[in-house]
């Protein structure tokens, strides 16, 4: 493991995918403090809701970080792909892998510790977004209570979450990524036993990733209820269910809620089942596997 | 002398492709054996089996004893190897290459116990610096340190000579040399260059399309009895008359008018009726080097088989 690491630390390609994060949220954050209004102006005339708040106030830390997310978590799949889509292939196409099949570890453990180092590697790499989207926007733009602009059904509605009541919530929502992007991190260690270079794993990650999302956002009865529900893809959002605050009968929202903890218990367990088969799967092609490379 | 490798019926079959067919050999301790063929003859793919890179399709492979497959780490705890090209990862040092491959390997790792080995395969002053920027020669050096950092019983080299200039191929046959006759290894050196295995190797085996043409000690198979004598002459049609006409007959070559093969101690005798008979000898070269069996094996079917039997 700590061998894994320290090759991970060492490879050039692992530090583009914390520069581009870094690059991009830095645009976000210059481009809210320059203009923030008009694109809260904007947000409030979609919302066609009646709400009263202070628009400077509400671009805040809190606010700026889920912006961010909403963007970049549709993106971070392909910068996880881009260092464990290497996790095999990389070693085939470097002629190591020969070397390493041929010390006394076995295959089990190999793939066990390179998909334990891309997990890792993900990891790291939310804490970075933790960091530069949600403490460092902190520091730009102060705290405040939180606005969630969100669309159910037909329907545009904004949600307020206090903002003692917030925190919590992104630990949640990035303890919430870190198990959907293991999912993309196995199904590329998975995608990269077949391939003698880096491109094609990662190219074919990111086919999936697309098609599946494009599966699950179409809204048909048969495949609402036969297909969506076996895409995991169904349930790399599911971060934003931390953010969906509970109400009262009387529609007044209740802190310290979620409106539906057991969707989002059900979206993680189906998450993991994801991993342990892809990963049970990996192990099994790659114990099969002649290392011919 | 115990068998420190036993192959028996090894087969591998790509699709309809055999790789190996029934390759059965034996190395014994303290052996530098020789394992030859031309390109494509099953060499590499026998010696993935013997890693476990690649799965037989029938046989076994016995090493110290055990069945590869059910005492894998044991085995490869004591074997080093360098498969083919010594490709290593660019981005890192020497240093920290040689360091990866010996913590996988099983051992403690020590910063004199890495520079040691630099220092032997002649890397010391280039501990530093990335594998990325290194020589081929520099790069079949350093895989041979991974091969040997943790001290291996068996040192399995597919190709080792492979890419390098003729200093470095005299390097490596001294250091195999060396890890054989100072540190009693056991060395497999597989190889399509004859005339370097028959300077080191004790016991060899030649393999063509995946199959044993023969196998035996360099001794045996460099006897005198099979001595090629190529002549040449301002006539040779009619040295090839008088050759047929005399007891030298026998000792022709059918495809090669002027080739004999015989015993050595014969040359001078059959020098002697050339000079006899009037023939202006450009040339005779006598050789019974391995090349030259070799090249006999892997051109003359007929004649291998006629060997073999």
């Amino acid at each position: 493991m700590q061998i894994e690491l320290f090759k991970i630390t060492r490879r050039p390609r692992t530090y583009i995918a914390f520069a581009a994060i870094t690059a991009i949220v830095f645009i976000f954050q210059f481009a809210f403090k320059a203009d923030g209004q008009s694109y809260m102006d904007l947000m409030m005339q979609s919302a066609k809701d009646e709400f009263a708040f202070d628009r400077v106030e509400a671009i805040n830390g809190y606010f700026m970080c889920y912006i961010i997310l909403n963007t970049l978590l549709i993106q971070v799949p392909i910068l996880v792909a881009l260092i464990a889509a290497d996790s095999i292939s990389g070693e085939a196409n470097m002629g190591t892998l020969r070397l390493l099949v041929s010390k006394p570890v076995s295959r089990t453990q190999i793939i066990l510790v390179k998909f334990a180092a891309a997990t890792i590697f993900t990891i790291f790499l939310l804490v970075w977004m933790a960091v530069t989207a949600l403490f460092l926007s902190i520091v730009i733009f102060g705290t405040g209570d939180m606005l969630v602009f969100r669309t159910k059904g037909t329907e545009s509605m904004i949600m307020q979450i206090t903002k003692d009541d917030v925190m919590w919530r992104y630990y949640a929502a990035f303890a919430y990524a870190t198990v959907a992007l293991t999912v993309i991190a196995a199904l590329s260690l998975l995608l990269s036993i077949f391939a003698d270079n880096s491109i094609g794993p990662i190219i074919a990650t990111v086919c999936i990733v697309i098609v599946c999302t494009i599966i699950s956002n179409i809204n048909v009865p048969i495949i609402d209820r036969n297909v969506k529900p076996f895409l995991f893809t169904s349930y790399l959002v599911g971060w934003k269910g931390f953010f969906y605050i509970g109400t009262n009968e009387n529609g007044n929202t209740i802190k310290g809620s979620l409106e539906n903890w057991p969707a989002i218990r059900n979206s993680l367990m189906i998450l993991i089942a994801h991993i342990v088969l892809i990963v049970g799967i990996s192990i099994a092609v790659f114990r099969k596997k002649d290392i011919l490379s | 002398m115990s068998a420190i490798v036993s192959v028996d019926n090894l087969v591998k079959q790509f699709g309809n492709f055999t790789a190996v067919d029934g390759l059965s050999f034996t190395v014994n301790e303290g052996d530098v054996y020789g394992f030859l063929g031309q390109n494509g003859a099953g060499k590499s793919t026998t010696i993935r089996m013997m890693l476990t890179l690649i799965k037989p399709t029938a046989g076994s492979i016995k090493i110290f004893g055990k069945e590869i497959l059910h005492h894998r780490s044991d085995i490869l705890r004591q074997t080093g190897a360098m498969i083919e090209r010594p490709d290593l990862y660019k981005y890192l040092s020497a240093y920290n290459n040689l360091s990866i491959f010996a913590k996988m390997s099983g051992i403690k790792v020590s910063k004199k116990l890495l520079m040691d080995q630099l220092e032997m395969v002649g890397l010391q002053e280039a501990a530093d610096k990335k594998a990325g920027v290194f020589s081929q020669g520099m790069k079949q050096r350093l895989g041979i340190a991974v091969a040997l950092v943790h001290n291996p019983k068996l040192i399995i080299l597919d190709e080792p000579t492979n890419g390098l200039d003729p200093q470095g191929i005299a390097d490596m046959r001294n250091l195999i040399l060396r890890l054989s006759n100072e540190m009693g290894k056991t060395v497999i050196i597989s190889s399509h260059l004859l005339s370097e295995v028959e300077q080191i190797a004790n016991r060899m085996i030649i393999i063509d399309r995946g199959k044993k043409i023969v196998e035996g000690s360099v001794e045996e198979l460099l006897d005198p009895e099979h001595t090629v004598v190529d002549i040449d002459t301002t006539n040779n049609e009619a040295t090839q008359q008088l050759l047929a006409s005399s007891k030298w007959n026998d000792y022709l070559q059918a495809e090669k008018p002027l080739q004999l093969m015989m015993n050595k101690t014969q040359v001078p005798a059959l020098i002697n009726d050339l000079v006899a008979g009037n023939v202006q000898l450009l040339s005779v070269k006598a050789s019974h080097s391995l090349e030259n069996y070799f090249l006999s094996l892997t051109t003359r079917h007929e004649h291998v088989e006629a060997f073999a039997n």
